[in-house]
């Protein structure tokens, strides 16, 4: 982000030159003039003085540039002047993405430009056909293939890799309008809670030794993480970066970011989105999924992006909802006038989650407690449930997990993708010296995490050790799923919190310890073992504890297979009635 | 295409794999008395490249040759974030080569990583399919002729099918500065790491992502002609079947033998070595025997010991083995179900459906050969290549007389073809032609010697039998009248003969019969020719 140079004004200012000198009124820039004073502040989080506002971002953005004659290069600018504003405190985005060294901005604000061009000669009617989310602004996290931004998964051994295409998501994306802000921090290739082992611009050792790690900082409280792995992307929704970003979830990914940053993720079923053009961590459990400060940006994100692709096997031709505007919005959001929107509905607690066993911290209790009766109030039917298997999860997810990841990160061995640092001499003879050179690039450019999971997937693989624990972690993922689908056969959707805790301090020494880690993912892998959908939305500010600060937490809603309408539809009421202000302090400052 | 080796083919090819009746251990007396004691125990592995227009996974061109690096995408040079996508092609044909090796068909099958870290291996992993392949347990009967044999059947050899599985191949690696064994060749998984002391390697990745079969036997053969013999029929079969070229020299078709020794009579199994960089049928059988005389000799010699479960690699200049890797140092390929394709399951019917639609296989074509009245020697000819096959067919189908076709087809046809290198498809002669010239030969239109003496010119140039026959004005001359009055001149003008003749010296008659020849250019009807002479002498 080194050139985020053209403020707002001299936007509006060269707009107004042009349109006076050169050409016609240029269409923009006259709506906001003629009153408004604020468009930026407009932009990233709308007109209203209060910030709990849960219209959605994506709506809000795209009536100004469709409806408002706002142009999509002034939401550019206005976006890129937040993250120039922020960046240097939260660390959302990774830099110098582009190859070569090229300007963000200038390359943002010429894409915005030439979409402009484009929005030019349609009609009103034509816009909203052909680009829905003209204006969008998105932040794509670092393990998902944008064309000619790097792709490094966070990781050295990628440092300088730049994808040849992009990935289905984002493809469909661009294609509506979208514009890619940057490349979100993200742990290194998805492993990790924190976003702090983001190695591709240091040593991913760097946290273990106790050193400064570039690691991105969470909007509430920039001594705290975002979480991880999508961090980068949860921060940058968060601090209004972007309009609305990427991320992937393995175990839980998404969605505790998402909890711990005050946005919503969604995390789609298996097969609901395409996994072509993500860097594959543990490709049976992983799915891209959707950020946005509000569920209806993530149900529209859903919109353009669900689907089979042909370019992914394990893409499911299950029908999507009837196409849009009936989309996942419209099932979302339509209707629910009265006082009790959700009428009936089934919520099952899951009891294995709510244990006060000192893995739970109080405040999130509470804010479980108070959502259960925000629940009710909505209509709901709410039970406590017993999912014995929840327990189970845990180790059926690391092991899976690992044992893919070690087939999966089989290919960086220093040599076939551009990095710095690594013995990448082209001319090699086939034989001990390059094995050498092979194991000796593994060993440096992979970070502590990474090697790890190699070394556990490994050993999980391995002959005769293969049947007793990969193998059977199968068993149990199929025992997990089958659970909790007899629990959802029973009620309509599962309510967990999202994570057992709110942020975690960036200096807190108990996070070195990797097991430590790892059940900070008892809430969220059961659901990437079964492959259901689930959603984290904000429920509830909490005290830090720290310094009278706030912290959000999330619950997760889970739905069946492919009921993603559903799931979000429960949680955008619960959000309408719960009324969190999810923009933190920081992003309003000037 | 056909490579040359088929071309020469039908007798080239009949050569080289039917031609020695000579045992097993050629060279017994010299290197072990009692080789008559020991049997070998053999099992082969396959490796065939599938006829696909495009690769196993990603929609580059399946092609041999061209330039390096030319056939590749981000999905088959192993890109971050990229995903295979399976060929249907290459599925219909592994199930049709399944039913040619009257395999069972499994309707649900899986795909896996078989995980290895090698500069042939784009991804780290080649994907594969490990324990729920898509065919198994099957059989090949392989043709055991020899040339020479008296038989009017042929003798086989029973090899049961193990499993037939899909997988891709891996890239083509060329470790520069060193010996022809070093290019690896073999491909299709754990490639050799048979390169020190090379500068430097080249990667070729037209052919990673190239989609395979691997055809794995029961241990069901005893001998190298019984190996070779099986590994012939598989090339007959892919090549019937037009799932592959086939091409040994190319490497479309790579096989692995894995060979034990035992003295007659035991049951149990001695230590098994497995051969690679076989790259011919020749290859197959003198590496059977070397390891058979190597083995035995060390279990002679008290050495048994020595014989450890390893990797080695045939020198076809040496001609020996030499040991490559052994068990100790092999890998564990910590299989992995590839999570990046689903479970591979047919649809209903479309098994039945290839059933169907099979082509004549080389068995059951050798037995149709026999039954037009082929020899045995004649139907492993015809049969041998599915071109040759396809020709003869067509001749036949026409109404000629198989015995005809195939002296003509065995006989001058190929001589002719391998004096220029040709294969049977670059014959300009049409089967049509030679339907023809046959016909005109049984009309009594042209005689067999004219016929011979046309054949090169339809042969290169394509025109009809009838045509080169008029042009040339090599119409048999079957009228009696002009026929016996130069008879009856030849007669006249030498009495010294035919009073000889009458004398008792009937010798004489094939001089009037070659004088007659003589003066109508051997265009005269044979068969006038003697009957007027017989009738004008013996007036």
């Amino acid at each position: 982000m080194d050139s985020v140079s053209l403020g707002l004004r001299r936007t509006r200012w060269r707009a107004r030159l042009w349109s006076t000198t050169t050409r016609k009124v240029r269409y923009g820039s006259r709506a906001y003039a003629a009153g408004r004073t604020d468009l930026g502040r407009e932009i990233l989080v709308g007109g209203e003085t209060s910030s709990s506002a849960t219209s959605s971002s994506i709506g809000r953005v795209t009536r100004l540039v469709a409806e408002e004659g706002v142009t999509c290069e002034e939401v550019a600018n206005a976006q890129l002047q937040q993250i120039h504003k922020l960046e240097p405190r939260l660390r959302s985005f990774m830099p110098n993405p582009l190859a070569g060294g090229a300007s963000v901005s200038e390359r943002v604000l010429e894409e915005a430009r030439g979409l402009d061009r484009r929005l030019k000669s349609l009609t009103a009617a034509e816009r909203r056909t052909r680009f829905p989310l003209a204006g969008v602004c998105l932040a794509v996290k670092d393990n998902i293939c944008v064309k000619g931004w790097k792709a490094t998964a966070g990781s050295m051994s990628l440092s300088d890799y730049v994808p040849p295409q992009d990935a289905t998501v984002v493809e469909a994306l661009k294609r509506k309008g979208c514009l890619v802000v940057g490349k979100t921090l993200c742990d290194e290739f998805g492993m990790g809670s924190t976003t702090e082992s983001s190695a591709s611009q240091g040593d991913g050792r760097a946290h273990a030794q106790g050193q400064e790690p570039w690691s991105t900082r969470n909007p509430w409280d920039v001594l705290r993480v975002p979480g991880g792995s999508s961090g980068g992307s949860a921060a940058a929704v968060s601090a209004r970066q972007c309009t609305v970003a990427l991320g992937t979830d393995t175990g839980g990914s998404v969605r505790q970011p998402a909890s711990f940053c005050g946005v919503v993720g969604l995390k789609p079923t298996y097969g609901r989105v395409s996994r072509f053009g993500i860097i594959a961590y543990a490709s049976s459990l992983d799915v891209p999924g959707c950020m946005g400060p509000t569920v209806s940006d993530c149900a529209a994100m859903l919109d353009h992006i669900a689907g089979q692709d042909p370019l992914d096997a394990s893409s499911a031709a299950t029908p999507l909802p009837p196409s849009l505007p009936a989309g996942y919005l419209h099932q979302a959001t339509e209707g629910g006038e009265g006082a009790r929107p959700l009428e009936g509905l089934r919520v099952g607690v899951v009891a294995q989650t709510m244990q006060e066993d000192g893995r739970l911290d109080d405040r999130v209790l509470g804010v479980m407690n108070d959502s259960l009766d925000k629940l009710r109030e909505l209509g709901c039917v709410v039970e406590m449930v017993d999912v014995p298997t929840f327990d189970l999860g845990l180790p059926a997810y690391y092991i899976t997990a690992a044992s893919e990841a070690s087939s999966n990160l089989s290919r960086y061995d220093g040599l076939r993708y551009p990095n710095k640092g690594g013995d990448s001499s082209q001319s090699k003879a086939l034989d001990a010296s390059l094995m050498e050179a092979i194991s000796g690039n593994r060993g440096h450019l992979l970070g502590d995490e990474p090697l790890r999971r190699i070394l556990m997937g490994t050993y999980t693989l391995s002959e005769g050790y293969g049947d007793a624990l990969y193998k059977k972690a199968q068993v149990v993922r199929k025992k997990v799923q089958g659970d909790m689908l007899a629990q959802l056969g029973k009620h309509d959707v599962l309510l967990t919190p999202t994570a057992p805790t709110p942020a975690y301090r960036a200096d807190d020494k108990s996070l070195l310890d990797p097991l430590q880690m790892y059940l900070g993912d008892v809430m969220t892998v059961n659901v990437n073992l079964a492959g259901f959908p689930a959603i984290s939305v904000p429920a509830g500010l909490v005290d830090d504890q720290d310094g009278g600060g706030k912290l959000p937490v999330g619950v997760q809603f889970i739905g069946g297979p492919f009921e993603e309408a559903k799931i979000l539809r429960v949680a955008h009421f619960f959000e309408r009635s719960a009324k969190i202000d999810t923009v933190p302090p920081m992003c309003l400052e000037s | 295409m056909m490579d040359s080796s088929s071309s020469s083919g039908c007798r080239g090819l009949v050569g080289a794999c039917f031609a020695s009746s000579a045992p097993a251990v050629a060279e017994g007396d010299k290197a072990s008395a009692s080789a008559a004691e020991w049997e070998s125990v053999i099992g082969v592995e396959t490796h065939v490249q599938l006829n696909t227009r495009t690769k196993a996974f990603c929609s580059c061109k399946s092609e041999y040759g061209g330039k390096p690096n030319a056939n590749v995408c981000p999905v088959c040079l192993g890109h971050p974030g990229m995903l295979p996508s399976l060929n249907k092609k290459m599925v219909e044909l592994a199930i049709k080569m399944g039913v040619a090796l009257n395999c069972s068909i499994h309707g649900e099958s899986k795909f896996d990583r078989k995980q290895y870290f090698y500069g042939d291996l784009p991804k780290g992993y080649q994907i594969s399919q490990n324990d729920r392949p898509i065919a198994t347990e099957g059989l090949v009967e392989a043709p055991m002729f020899v040339v020479g044999m008296q038989t009017d059947a042929f003798p086989t050899c029973k090899v049961r099918i193990h499993r037939l599985h899909m997988e891709e191949d891996t890239a083509k690696l060329t470790h520069e500065g060193q010996d022809s064994l070093a290019t690896s060749n073999d491909g299709g998984g754990d490639d050799d790491g048979a390169s020190s002391g090379s500068a430097s390697t080249l990667a070729d990745y037209n052919r990673a992502g190239v989609p395979l079969i691997e055809i794995v036997t029961e241990p069901d053969m005893r001998s190298g002609e019984e190996a070779a013999a099986y590994a012939q029929e598989l090339r007959r079969i892919v090549r019937y079947l037009g799932v592959s070229s086939g091409n040994m020299q190319e490497g479309s078709l790579r096989c692995d033998v894995n060979i034990s020794v035992r003295r007659k009579g035991e049951t149990r199994l001695g230590t098994k070595v497995e051969v690679k960089n076989l790259n011919s049928f020749s290859a197959v059988k003198s590496a059977v025997e070397y390891e058979t005389r190597r083995q035995s000799t060390l279990i002679e010699e008290g050495r048994g010991g020595e014989i450890v479960q390893e990797t080695r690699l045939w020198d076809e200049a040496r001609a020996e083995t030499k040991s490559m890797r052994s068990k100790e140092e092999a890998a564990d390929y910590r299989y992995l179900r590839e999570p990046d394709l689903p479970f591979l399951v047919l649809k209903d019917g479309q098994v039945s459906e290839i059933e169907g639609s099979m082509p004549e296989l080389p068995g059951q074509v050798r037995q149709k050969l026999l039954a037009m009245g082929l020899t045995v020697a004649d139907a492993a000819i015809v049969s041998d290549d599915v071109n040759l096959w396809h020709y003869f067919s067509k001749v036949v189908d026409l109404g000629t007389d198989p015995k005809a076709a195939c002296n003509w087809l065995v006989g001058d046809i190929l001589a002719f073809l391998n004096g220029k290198k040709l294969s049977i498809e670059e014959a300009k002669m049409s089967p049509q032609s030679l339907h023809e010239m046959i016909a005109l030969i049984e009309e009594g239109v042209i005689s067999g010697k004219i016929a011979k003496q046309i054949l090169p010119e339809v042969l290169d140039s394509g025109k009809s039998p009838k045509e080169v026959v008029e042009a040339k004005g090599l119409v048999q001359i079957s009228d009696e009248g002009e026929l016996g009055e130069i008879i009856g001149e030849i007669i006249s003008k030498n009495p010294k003969q035919v009073e000889q003749y009458r004398g008792g010296k009937t010798k004489l008659f094939g001089f009037f019969v070659g004088q007659t020849m003589k003066a109508t250019q051997g265009k005269a009807n044979p068969k006038l020719v003697n009957d007027i002479v017989k009738s004008k002498l013996d007036a």
